[in-house]
């Protein structure tokens, strides 16, 4: 049964995945840059499985190629569930 | 004249601890690393030389071929800075198997949980360039850099290929070695299942009672520089590549040539490629694997390359330490080998007490022994022998 999408859940768990692949937690924020939290594509797809698993939102390569920031990570999730 | 190979870095991961120090001195002392039937590196901890990310994208063997090209760049004084252009520094790193814990890891995961659970990371991590690609990455090396895969030959036919580099001018440095950690549940069955692993846990090359290899992990990664170049820099010359010789059983899968005839002639080709004559070698660092047909077929290999006085030159195996490396092994094992020659010793072959007909050179028994230049010369010779499963056979000869 999938997590029920809101920004809080969906904020919740992308910091804990990106915590879990490595970037430390008093780096992250909503208006962090990828670049700055040395977030790669590799980390993305790492990323978009444990977002599936959790909230059943399928994101591929094409859908975050221009992603620049934490925060617009959360807003696609939230949107795809929409 | 021919551009010369010397090395000015050693680094190694083994059942004998973090370092080329614990190995050499440990073995010496005639200590063992293996536990429990496994030649196993508890002191390794990835996250000592690698952040919690950078570790994850990275399977056992690349970590520790990291911390093991850490060690030696730090001591050529090339850690920090590369001495030469990064265009101008390879990175040759062998191994037998690659990233089998990862491999096996992503295969229970796409049975388990389907083929969308399986990680973006399983290639990179378990491809066999890995390590090569790794250390290249965080060094800057720009240089000729790939793996070599050629079972338990992996680690000598990298530091042979890594030393024809700069010798053809294409590189005035290579970092090169073998890493392996593959002590895993299919390897260990696996191995176990074709009768080559020791079922008693012991390793002890060319004893009479020996009854297969042990398992172990590590890495080995050795500088190479262009003599010249290195002396103008000032580097610490800690060795040399003298010679290389390879050949092909092209005989079976996994057995060895039992007269040992090609392994004798990448012996003969080591030494040739050298400059030198059999006479000249005053040290062995065996293949010496506790099976029962390496061992014998070594034997006569040795006798074969290094004729009548084969008997006078003391032959010791590092595998009845810290078990075998599998591609690893060659690396590790040139470490040793130059390690002991700069002490001027013949390391012992550790648990050696029952001869075996026909297995009757000198396998420096019970305890390490000082050795001698047998030309005379001061200089002190030594080939280090590397056969894997496929017939390969990649022997180096080193000198301090």
């Amino acid at each position: 049964m999938a997590t029920e999408v809101s920004t809080d859940t969906v904020e919740e768990k992308i910091f804990d995945g990106l915590v879990e692949l490595g970037t430390d937690r008093a780096a992250l924020s909503r208006e962090a840059t990828l670049e700055s939290i040395d977030v790669d594509s590799l980390d993305l797809v790492e990323l978009a499985q444990i977002v599936e698993d959790e909230f059943g939102v399928e994101l591929r390569g094409d859908d975050v190629k221009d992603v620049r920031t934490v925060g617009e990570v959360i807003e696609l999730v939230v949107a795809k569930a929409g | 004249m021919r551009r010369r190979v010397v090395i000015t870095g050693v680094g190694a991961v083994t059942p004998l601890g973090v370092g080329s120090e614990p190995l050499i001195e440990r073995w010496s002392a005639g200590e063992c690393g293996i536990e429990d039937g496994a030649g196993r590196c508890r002191e390794f901890d990835p996250l000592d030389f690698l952040s919690k990310k950078e570790a994850r994208r990275l399977d056992r063997f690349a970590q520790m071929a990291i911390a093991a090209a850490e060690e030696a760049l730090a001591q050529a004084g090339a850690a920090d800075e590369l001495p030469y252009e990064g265009h101008r520094v390879g990175c040759v790193i062998g191994t037998g198997i690659g990233g089998l814990p990862s491999l096996e890891e992503q295969q229970r995961k796409l049975i388990e949980s389907g083929a969308k659970a399986v990680s973006p990371l399983a290639v990179p991590l378990m491809m066999g360039n890995a390590a090569a690609a790794a250390v290249a990455m965080r060094h800057d090396l720009h240089g000729h850099t790939y793996g070599v895969v050629s079972a338990c030959a992996a680690g000598a036919h990298a530091l042979g290929d890594a030393s024809r580099i700069i010798r053809a001018g294409d590189a005035d440095m290579v970092v090169a070695g073998g890493a392996e950690a593959a002590i895993t549940g299919v390897a260990t069955a696996a191995f176990a299942a074709m009768e080559a692993t020791s079922p008693s846990g012991i390793s002890r090359p060319f004893d009479a009672r020996r009854d297969g290899f042990v398992m172990g992990e590590g890495a080995g990664v050795l500088v190479l520089e262009e003599a010249e170049s290195a002396a103008a820099r000032g580097a610490e010359i800690l060795g040399e590549v003298l010679g290389y010789g390879a050949t092909c059983d092209g005989f079976h899968l996994t057995a060895p040539q039992p007269e040992g005839l090609e392994a004798a002639r990448a012996i003969s080709l080591a030494i040739a490629d050298a400059g030198l004559s059999a006479v000249d070698v005053d040290y062995v660092n065996a293949h010496g694997t506790s099976t029962l047909l390496n061992d014998r077929s070594e034997t006569m290999a040795l006798k074969l390359a290094l004729g009548e006085r084969a008997g006078d030159v003391p032959v010791s195996s590092t595998k009845s330490a810290i078990g075998h490396l599998l591609g690893a092994a060659g690396a590790v094992e040139a470490i040793a080998t130059v390690e002991a020659l700069r002490r001027r010793l013949a390391p012992p072959t550790i648990g050696w007490e029952e001869a075996e007909e026909g297995l009757d050179l000198d396998y420096v028994p019970d305890s390490a022994r000082p050795l001698e230049s047998r030309n005379g010369d001061g200089r002190l010779v030594a080939i280090s022998d590397s056969f894997g499963f496929g017939g390969h056979n990649a022997v180096l000869c080193l000198a301090v």
